[in-house]
């Protein structure tokens, strides 16, 4: 096992630069998710690190060494991709033992590593199956199993639930968290869904167009975004954003949405925008479950406020309302019983003690 | 009330729908099977009538009787060919030469096809269409300059390939080598990169890669492959007929031709049974590799 360090890693695809300059140090053991919409350089990161693309620019480490020009069958790596590429003609077990058996590993050692690794799965009884006669779910086990028998430095998993029902895809998040407690290898693994991220991750790095936007841990991201894009792609449903202006008048602050909505500034959150009203254009950030239904007590920084309701969504356990301020649509989530109606105003609640203001020039979190 | 009338006529509109979709069906089947015959009658007749043929003593054939049927069945023209050693040496140079150009053709064209489908190196993908491009020369142009070439080769070294069966194994794979090298293009290209690069991280080199996983892998391909390399080169004509000529030299579809038509005497029984047997090799591989055929010349089209 073994740390694994990028620095200022660049991958150039003729003129287009994928993934430009990024500087990560992943600890030993630890599970660190990249996370990004689609093209924004998380899988090329990762395959610069397996070795299947070229470095462009800058240094990967593996160990302490570098890597660059070593070919991915000395890297020590292992690899899950997201359709599992499991050998068709060859059983179970032979899938798992390819790798032990091209390095001439002794039978009763491959037999005891495989036994190992499908027991951790909960396999054993399928080693003598083709893949094709496997479910989608147990094709992703067989794949993670060939990774864990060659007991690599470093696992790399590149969307490897992509392929899989909603239903099962939570359950294989769970098992893969499982192995990485038993087996304790360092990761990193790459998807697209938040969730995945958030759920899986010691530590978070969100990017996008190439660049690291934000690297912490699931709960640093959620509360303390450091950009807009952070703010608005971890979280689900996503941080609303609302055009609005500072305003500071005799010592207090306020938020101006519209002529006739403002809400004042918490006393807790004052000191950090005092003497940026005149910035201009900002966004006001937040989230869903910070605006909810005005209870008749209201906790401080909670400010009350009406608003006729366009859509409503109702999930259950909660009711998703959806309203606009300023010409930005914002949902909030209410207790179903709280008597929301499409077309019907409702008395609600902005808890601005969670509250973000953006930057629209610099798209930072001030 | 009002719903039960809604229901009624609602349901009459589907049931006729679903009525006329499956007499569409049955008239698109009836036609299928009206143009198979067709089809079946055209293909099959050629080789039965080679069979009632072959089954008749020359006298009767020369007669003026019904030429489908046999009156006085007899296996003498058989009995004559397989025991003609003549026949047997153009059987032997037969088998001979289509069990090396098929095997000279499978090492050449495998690792060539997975050099141009994976390792993408400059020029790959014009030198694949190149390589298709070839296989549309056709052989009555290419036989002379090629026998040109065996000449100032003999000229030069004094090696005499022509009138020799084994020029055949350097001729044929001009035919062989292209096509089955698109093929198995193909039938690479479908398989997933990923398969590669896992085996890559597994730790396999190229060859290893294309020995255990690629090959088995490709295997109805690999099959397809084999059985059009073997057809082109046991039914091929015009090679051998400019290339070879004396009588041991010879391969079946020019023996048969030259030794059993003398002058203008025409054996037309020893004639068939001698083309009926010749045409049984290649009956018998693809009745037996036919699903993997099949399996191999569609695979690239749906990737699955």
């Amino acid at each position: 096992m073994a740390e694994v360090r990028l620095r200022k890693v660049v991958k150039r695809f003729d003129d287009v630069e994928a993934v430009r300059g990024i500087d990560l140090d992943i600890a030993d053991h630890e599970f660190v998710v990249l996370v990004g919409p689609s093209g924004c350089g998380k899988s090329t990161t990762l395959r610069m690190v397996a070795g299947l693309e070229d470095i462009s620019d800058g240094e990967v480490l593996i160990g302490g060494d570098v890597v660059n020009d070593v070919p991915p069958k000395d890297r020590d790596i292992a690899m899950v991709f997201q359709n599992y590429a499991l050998y068709p003609h060859m059983t179970v077990f032979q899938n798992m033992s390819f790798g032990l058996r091209l390095k001439h590993y002794p039978k009763a050692e491959i037999k005891k590593r495989v036994d190992e690794a499908a027991r951790i799965l909960d396999i054993a009884e399928l080693l003598d199956r083709k893949p094709k006669q496997l479910s989608g779910g147990q094709r992703q086990r067989v794949a993670m199993g060939r990774a864990i028998v060659r007991n690599p430095k470093v696992f790399l998993f590149d969307e490897p639930l992509s392929n899989l029902d909603a239903k099962l895809r939570v359950a294989m998040r769970t098992e893969i968290k499982k192995v990485h407690q038993q087996v304790r290898t360092t990761t990193i693994y790459v998807t697209h869904d938040q969730v995945e991220a958030m759920t899986l991750a010691d530590r978070v790095v969100v990017m996008n167009n190439g660049r690291i936007e934000q690297i912490g841990t699931p709960n640093q991201l959620y509360h303390t975004p450091e950009t807009r894009f952070v703010a608005g792609f971890i979280g689900s449903p996503a941080m609303n954003f609302i055009p609005c202006q500072l305003e500071e008048r005799a010592g207090a602050l306020s938020i101006r949405l519209t002529d006739s909505l403002a809400f004042p500034v918490p006393e807790a959150k004052a000191s950090r925008y005092r003497g940026r009203a005149a910035n201009g254009s900002m966004l006001l950030g937040l989230r869903p479950e910070h605006i909810t239904e005005a209870h008749g007590h209201l906790e401080p920084g909670a400010v009350p406020f009406e608003a006729r309701l366009e859509v409503t969504e109702p999930m259950g356990m909660e009711t998703l309302v959806y309203f606009g301020v300023n010409g930005a649509q914002v949902c909030g989530r209410v207790n179903p019983n709280s008597g929301a109606r499409e077309g019907a105003a409702l008395r609600l609640a902005a808890n601005l003690n969670n509250m973000h203001l953006i930057d629209e020039a610099t798209g930072r979190v001030i | 009330m009002a719903d039960t009338a809604i229901a009624a006529p609602a349901q009459r509109v589907r049931r006729r729908k679903y009525g006329s979709m499956s007499r569409d069906r049955t008239w698109a089947l009836r036609w299928s099977y009206f143009f198979l015959t067709l089809f079946v009658i055209f293909f099959l007749l050629p080789p039965v009538y080679m069979l009632i043929t072959s089954l008749k003593t020359s006298a009767e054939i020369s007669t003026a009787a019904n030429p489908w049927w046999v009156f006085n069945p007899t296996l003498e023209n058989y009995r004559e060919l397989v025991t003609s050693p003549q026949y047997l040496g153009y059987f032997r140079n037969s088998v001979l030469v289509s069990v090396i150009v098929v095997a000279v053709t499978m090492l050449i064209s495998v690792p060539a096809a997975f050099a141009l489908s994976r390792m993408k190196f400059w020029g790959s993908a014009t030198l694949a269409t190149g390589v298709f491009l070839t296989y549309l020369v056709p052989d009555t142009l290419l036989f002379i300059p090629l026998f040109k070439m065996f000449a100032t080769f003999a000229d030069w070294t004094g090696i005499q390939l022509i009138n020799r069966w084994y020029v055949l194994l350097i001729v044929y794979p001009t035919l062989t080598v292209p096509f089955c090298t698109w093929i198995m293009i193909g039938y690479f290209a479908s398989i997933p990169k990923e398969l590669d690069e896992a085996a890559l991280i597994d730790g396999a080199g190229w060859l290893q890669t294309l020995t255990k996983v690629f090959i088995p892998v490709a295997l109805p391909g690999l099959i397809a492959a084999t059985i059009f390399a073997f057809t082109v080169s046991w039914a091929q004509f015009l090679y051998p007929l400019a290339f070879t000529t004396s009588t041991e030299q010879l391969v079946l579809p020019v023996g048969i031709i030259t030794s059993l038509i003398k002058g203008d005497v025409f054996n037309w029984g020893q004639i068939m049974t001698g083309a009926l047997l010749g045409a049984a090799p290649p009956l018998i591989i693809y009745a037996f590799l036919m699903d993997y055929y099949i399996a191999g010349l569609t695979a690239g089209a749906t990737k699955g």
